[in-house]
């Protein structure tokens, strides 16, 4: 195989049109509502019913996106036909459960319940990852590396939240989880390079690198490691605000900046004449 | 069992798109919309230039990742190996389309012109528009409903024109030839039987089924 990595229009990977911000709206709400609610619950935080309502409230809100982003909207029933295969309909499936366990948790304050909606929250969370990387006509998606990449990003905007919420705790967690989120995708674009990515995927990846790193992930642990030492909770929740919006900001990056497409290569080119066969060519290939 | 592929012989085809036309012409699509279309890829540097016309369109898989994603089972595989979308089915997420890596999928929001908006419709758009069709997953077909038709009438796809599909049936170089890979007497398999051919992304393990000759067998 011959990688080019010229461009040829129409050939080399170009950017998908399909999925956009409100796709990408769907992987934030539904990331960080869950995040939200498994932290809430493993660390005891209270009131419930604050903590359920707005983990639910950005689930539903990413719901929404989704539904405003699909063509038939009035069809919409229709999700839940492909349980067998599908993560998209496992996901919408899970989403029931997960609304009537933290509504449940909303309306009677109850702790059992919320422990239960934050694991179903959990799975709900993971069908995202996997909805993600069985999108096989996308090279920057469907990488197995993304996948932890997209539960840690959920659980971290969830804490991240949860510092605005409730300023001053979990700031261990959140500490281990922008390290975690760092390290995770550090491995993740190692690998997408490693193993072949397009050009234009590479090139946004490494546009928007540095920015995430320190705003994401340098200045949130200062300022939540600061908040630690001066017990300021304003510093608290800046930190929670860069760690969440920074997650944000990076699917949205992924879902409509980086996502090209597989485009199409040569098989061999072809015999012309007397001539001979060329190797095969895949134009606008890191 | 019957399995249809299409095979693209790349010593012959010319790149004049007429499938595409016929493509267009056959299955009404809007503006824009090319279920079926010829690339036109010049590899190599000066002095060594190649210029290659790879005809692509949707592959009818194997084992089609767009069927495996498709929330609300639109998407089919026949068993004759043709992978449909049932319109009336298909909430038009575009889940299949991000899950193709054969770009082989459309979905158009708006009924369109070709002249725009402006300009008004042709006749024939008007007459053929089909609202079905907006907001949903569309793709080729492999002009299933030709080759249904053709088997009532007890023709032979890929050997009847009837039952053929239009891109196939429109070739002038006889570069697309279409019928049962199954079947080892039809002309699709002695042409993969006697000549070296590879298939796009292979590596993806989706089973594409359009292979591409590219030279005699050793």
């Amino acid at each position: 195989m011959t990688s080019d990595l010229r461009e040829i229009k129409g050939v080399s990977p170009w950017l998908q049109t399909n999925w956009d911000a409100r796709a990408a709206g769907n992987f934030i709400g539904g990331g960080t509502g869950a995040g939200l609610l498994a932290a809430a619950a493993f660390h005891g935080l209270a009131p419930i019913s604050l903590f359920s309502f707005v983990g639910l409230a950005f689930i539903g809100l990413g719901l929404l996106c989704v539904w405003l982003e699909i063509g038939r909207p009035w069809r919409a029933i229709n999700v839940f036909f492909h349980p067998q295969t599908s993560w998209m309909t496992r996901e919408g499936l899970v989403a029931i459960p997960l609304f009537a366990l933290g509504g449940f948790a909303l309306l009677f304050d109850s702790r059992l319940a919320m422990m239960a909606a934050a694991l179903v929250g959990l799975f709900y969370l993971y069908c995202q990852a996997r909805i993600v990387s069985a999108s096989k006509g996308i090279p920057a998606w469907r990488h197995p590396a993304l996948i932890p990449v997209m539960l840690v990003m959920g659980l971290a905007e969830g804490v991240g939240v949860s510092l605005l919420l409730a300023p001053g705790q979990l700031a261990l967690p959140a500490l281990i989880l922008l390290g975690v989120r760092y390290g995770l995708w550090r491995r993740y674009l190692s690998r997408l390079q490693a193993d072949g990515a397009p050009v234009g995927t590479i090139k946004v990846f490494a546009a928007s690198h540095k920015p995430y790193l320190i705003l994401g992930h340098i200045l949130p642990a200062l300022l939540i490691g600061g908040a630690g030492f001066s017990e300021s909770s304003w510093l608290s929740m800046l930190g929670g605000l860069l760690m969440t919006t920074s997650g944000w900001w990076v699917k949205l990056i992924l879902i409509t900046k980086a996502a090209y497409n597989q485009g199409f290569l040569v098989p061999r080119v072809p015999v012309r004449g007397q001539g001979k066969p060329g190797a095969p060519v895949k134009p606008g290939w890191v | 069992m019957t399995k249809y592929v299409l095979v693209a012989d790349l010593r012959r085809c010319v790149g004049c798109q007429t499938c595409t036309a016929a493509c267009k012409n056959s299955n009404a699509t809007a503006p824009g919309i090319q279920w079926r279309k010829v690339l036109d890829v010049e590899t190599g540097t000066y002095p060594d230039v190649r210029r290659t016309f790879l005809p692509v369109g949707c592959m009818h898989c194997d084992d089609p990742p767009c069927m495996t994603v498709c929330p609300s089972t639109a998407t089919k595989k026949r068993d004759d190996g043709i992978v449909i979308i049932d319109y009336d089915l298909c909430i038009g997420c575009a889940y299949c389309a991000v899950a193709c890596p054969y770009q082989a999928r459309f979905k158009i929001k708006d009924r369109l012109s070709a002249y725009g908006a402006d300009a008004g419709e042709m006749t024939h758009e008007a007459a053929r528009f089909d609202p079905a069709l907006i907001g949903v997953a569309q793709k080729c077909t492999f002009c299933a409903d030709r080759i249904d038709e053709g088997l009532a009438q007890g023709l032979v796809p890929g050997k009847d024109w009837q039952a053929t599909p239009a891109c196939v049936n429109s070739c002038i170089s006889s570069a697309l030839q279409f019928g049962d890979l199954d079947d080892k007497d039809s002309a699709v398999s002695r042409l993969l039987a006697e000549n070296q051919s590879s298939r796009m992304h292979e590596e993806l393990g989706t089973g594409p089924n359009i292979y591409y000759i590219w030279d005699d067998a050793p």
